[in-house]
């Protein structure tokens, strides 16, 4: 649609302008602060200039939870968008299974995080739970509190379970916006089902598979409440990802200079990588158009 | 052009992409997605199957499904306050940030579907980053914030905290939706001499209802599932449900069957509402960008 020129649309965003500068600017404003900034109490503050962020690129701590968490969302991503796309082409094509298949998937992810950490936290116990009670009764040694790959294993299946809907949904979506027409072009051509995939739904659902990708690559890039409640962030600090480790630096310890050095370091990680994603997204979408 | 083309086909061909599927895929295609739901139901049977039994049967004996049906684990959630009022607390603060998040949010999609000015773009692209801000990041300087501003444990700190992802994502939803509404109407009802306001709420609101809902939808749902920030930023008087189930651990170790209860009626609400929005899902995901 053409759009016209007009700069008084500049006071219909004004009111979001004002609060999400209170609630992003101002805090990320305080952040900044913080992180060139030492203190010993008493609200009293010394310049710091930018000591943190270099006894942040010193220190192994960091760079472990990065590493554990590129791991993780690579992980995630591996598993998460081939699946999601296998449920996609399998959706019932008409009638009633479609609404129920479209409700029952999208279940998981209205569930409260730390409630689905407190269902994979039940469901992998040994003594109480069904898998962990399965595994134990094939003679599978799992204890994702003490095992560091179970633990692992425990976080990965449980994201999997959560967000593959997501993927699904939005690969579904896709799939439907492809015409009729085409499927039966490849039919008169003989293609074979693969090169139906590959070269008719796969490319129509580039534009949503991206997006599907920034959105589980964000989300589990900020990933807090699910492994925290399942693991803790242990066995010792195994599953300790970034948000974890964040907070307990800045909630726990109330190491604020380093916190805050941490902290704009994370955010900048996730923008630089999100708009990459974003720019490709961008520039799928006026290809499509 | 593409029906033109359905048209000129035999009519023999037409049904044979289904029949193509239904020949080969029936099968597959029912396994497939039933083993895939199966995964996803079996843990929330299993958390259903224990809020319905005893400590006792949970603890010493191993069984698919309740042998002695009990309702005692929710009878104690909705009669003890510390408990109910975790719902309510959730509740209050989650309606507080849809109403805050749509209010604001509806004027500046309006603005950016219809008009080009001067940082839109920009300004379109740095609400997106606020929805990649990880909240952790976010957790200290908010605590210090409401804090100091006097609004430390109340509903509407958690509210307003919340608006740092909601409001993004309202925007783009509602934009994207809005996008679908084209603007010749919006100058037929200046030319037949409507106000900008009258005809935004009286003419353009009803256009977009279905959007409206997806995206008051999806602000209940963000701020219903977060824990971290409603967790830091209250005490006792606002305090929400997922933050008391953190705390079940009494003396004689957890109580599994409440905390099991606590847990199924968290996702209630969210079942309730999502068959009503199943078939704009995927856009809310896409940031109203299916």
């Amino acid at each position: 649609m053409d759009k016209t020129p007009n700069q008084k649309a500049w006071f219909l965003v004004l009111p979001v302008l004002i609060l999400v500068a209170f609630s992003a600017v101002i805090p990320l404003m305080t952040v900044v602060n913080y992180s060139v900034q030492d203190t010993f109490g008493n609200n009293e503050f010394f310049w710091a200039g930018l000591e943190w962020f270099r006894e942040l690129l010193e220190d192994d701590r960091m760079w472990d939870a990065l590493g554990r968490q590129l791991m993780f969302s690579g992980i995630i991503l591996a598993i998460e968008v081939p699946l999601g796309i296998l449920v996609a082409l399998n959706m019932p094509k008409k009638g009633v299974w479609v609404s129920i298949c479209l409700v029952l998937m999208s279940l998981p992810l209205l569930i409260p995080w730390n409630v689905v950490g407190t269902i994979w936290q039940i469901f992998g116990r040994v003594d109480i739970g069904l898998l962990g009670h399965t595994l134990a009764a094939l003679g599978i040694d799992y204890n994702y509190t003490q095992d560091p790959f179970a633990a692992w294993v425990t976080v990965i299946v449980m994201d999997v379970w959560h967000w593959t809907s997501l993927v699904a949904l939005l690969a579904y979506a896709g799939l439907q916006s492809i015409p009729d027409a085409y499927y039966q072009a490849a039919k008169i051509d003989q293609a074979s089902r693969w090169k139906v995939f590959r070269y008719i739904e796969l490319p129509k659902m580039a534009g949503v598979l991206m997006i599907a990708v920034l959105l589980r690559f964000m989300d589990s890039f900020m990933i807090y409440t699910e492994p925290f409640v399942v693991t803790g962030g242990g066995p010792g600090s195994t599953t300790t990802f970034l948000s974890i480790d964040l907070v307990k630096m800045a909630l726990g310890q109330f190491d604020l200079g380093p916190a805050a050095a941490f902290s704009l370091m994370y955010f900048l990680v996730i923008l630089l990588i999100s708009w990459v994603f974003y720019t490709v997204m961008v520039n799928l979408d006026k290809r499509g158009t | 052009m593409t029906d033109a083309t359905t048209d000129q086909l035999p009519g023999k061909l037409a049904p044979s992409g289904k029949n193509r599927r239904a020949r080969t895929g029936v099968n597959t295609r029912a396994i497939v997605m039933g083993l895939y739901l199966i995964f996803l139901l079996l843990p929330i049977y299993w958390l259903l199957n224990m809020s319905l039994k005893t400590n006792f049967e949970i603890l010493n004996s191993f069984t698919l499904w309740p042998l002695n049906l009990t309702l005692e684990n929710y009878a104690t959630i909705l009669t003890d306050p510390a408990w109910y009022s975790g719902y309510i607390n959730s509740l209050i603060y989650v309606v507080m940030n849809t109403v805050i998040s749509l209010a604001v949010a509806l004027p500046a999609a309006y603005a950016f579907s219809r008009y080009t000015f001067l940082g839109d773009k920009h300004l379109f692209f740095w609400l997106l980053t606020n929805r990649m801000a990880p909240p952790a990041v976010f957790a200290l300087p908010f605590f210090q914030l409401y804090s100091s501003v006097g609004l430390f444990d109340t509903h509407i700190a958690v509210a307003l905290a919340h608006c740092l992802f909601n409001v993004p994502l309202a925007v783009w939803i509602l934009e994207g939706f809005m996008r679908g509404v084209p603007k010749e109407i919006d100058e037929t009802a200046y030319i037949d001499g409507y106000s900008f306001p009258r005809f935004f709420v009286k003419i353009f609101m009803p256009l977009i209802a279905s959007g409206i809902g997806v995206a008051a939808f999806f602000c209940f749902m963000f701020s219903w599932v977060e824990l971290l920030l409603s967790r830091t930023l209250t005490t006792v008087d606002a305090k929400p449900i997922a933050a008391i189930m953190t705390r079940t651990q009494g003396a004689a170790g957890i109580d599994w069957g409440v905390l099991a209860a606590a847990g199924v009626l968290t996702i209630v609400p969210g079942a309730l509402v999502i068959y009503f929005v199943r078939n704009y899902i995927a856009k809310g995901f896409a940031l109203g960008r299916v």
